[in-house]
């Protein structure tokens, strides 16, 4: 029997377009939205819920 | 073995530290420092993680679960000490100097007239830098007296005690690169060129990354420069200056190596994995994967 695939998918909150996770997505996890650019956090994965993330901060980097 | 990696969000690179821990047959807890309180009177479960890796973006929240976690005994990829070093460009050059690796040359000044004075000792043209930052923000070339005026004033103006350090470095007139090498455990493993026409050679800046074979020049600069910070895992920023050579700009103790991994053939993250494995005594269940196409969602 083949393996069934389930896709996680959630609207970007910017543009509404819908984003399509291949794997499970992880809490804190930072995705761009293929339509708008704008950077992504996820907040919730049950249920998947979407937060436009944080700008970059001073002490941010490498 | 317990494993945790600290965040502060989950980029392509902390997925794939969790992805090359998992495939070596490793359980890998990620955690979100925004989410932590810690109690300094009682370390709770993170007493019980044989190693931490810390792959957080904000060098505030690194800092703060470092000093925690190190004074419980709990052994951090990278360390405290390290951190501190590597994030802290005065502290970088100073280490690199004490250890007699070649890096460009600095003065440093607090206040507006002694940093004119510093520009001028350096020459013209010279760069300014905040000594705490990444991704070439807030880097500035002048090259002359009236821009130097400027950008201290504006720096003097932004309102950070941080930015009323004056780090200012020779402007090193480098073939349009420069050269990131990724060090693991002591060993340089991959390296990349990042080339641009525009005088910041940062990929965050739009400079595009080939792949570079490692000298044995570069091998010793790069090993040498690990050392002096006391860095496991890190990122070694070399300039080539057509007069001294190379000379090691900076050190990254929180690299990102999403696009060099196709670039070099090498896969860093299994590497981070293995080397954080072997020197924490843990076993690894499976053999040398194949490397994988790139960056995920």
């Amino acid at each position: 029997m083949p393996e069934q695939i389930t896709t996680v998918q959630a609207a970007c909150p910017e543009c509404d377009a819908l984003i399509a996770f291949e794997r499970p997505p992880l809490n804190g996890q930072v995705v761009r939205c293929t339509d708008c650019s704008v950077e992504l956090e996820v907040t919730s994965i049950n249920p998947i819920r979407l937060e436009v993330a944080p700008e970059v901060e001073e002490d941010w980097g490498e | 073995m317990r494993i945790a990696l600290t965040h502060t969000r989950l980029r392509t690179e902390e997925r794939l530290l969790l992805d090359s821990f998992e495939e070596l047959g490793v359980s890998i807890t990620p955690i979100d420092l925004r989410t932590v309180v810690f109690d300094p009177a009682d370390p709770g479960e993170w007493t019980s993680y044989d190693v931490v890796i810390d792959r957080s973006v904000s060098l505030t929240a690194s800092l703060v679960a470092l000093r925690f976690l190190e004074t419980f005994g709990v052994r951090c990829v990278n360390s405290r000490r390290a951190v501190e070093v590597c994030s802290d460009k005065l502290a970088t050059t100073l280490a690199l100097t004490r250890a007699g690796v070649p890096t460009p040359g600095v003065r440093v000044a607090t206040d507006h007239e002694s940093g004119l004075r510093a520009v001028e000792e350096i020459g013209y043209p010279a760069v300014l830098k905040p000594t705490v930052g990444s991704w070439g923000r807030l880097v500035a070339r002048v090259n002359d007296r009236d821009a130097a005026e400027a950008v201290l004033e504006h720096r003097g103006a932004l309102g950070s005690a941080q930015q009323g350090v004056f780090y200012v470095q020779e402007h090193v007139n480098k073939p349009g690169r420069d050269v990131r090498v990724f060090v693991i455990g002591g060993e340089p493993i991959a390296a990349i060129t990042r080339s641009s026409t525009h005088w910041v050679t940062n990929t965050a800046r739009g400079a595009v990354a080939d792949g570079l074979e490692i000298t044995p020049e570069l091998r010793s600069i790069c090993a040498r420069a690990a050392a002096a910070v006391g860095a496991e895992v890190v990122a070694v920023d070399v300039l080539e200056c057509p007069e001294r050579g190379l000379l090691v700009n900076e050190l990254n103790h929180s690299m990102e190596f999403r696009n060099s991994i196709t670039t070099t053939g090498v896969n860093i993250p299994e590497h981070v994995a293995r080397h954080v494995m072997r020197t924490t005594g843990g076993t690894i269940a499976r053999r040398l994967t194949t490397i994988r196409e790139g960056a995920t969602a």
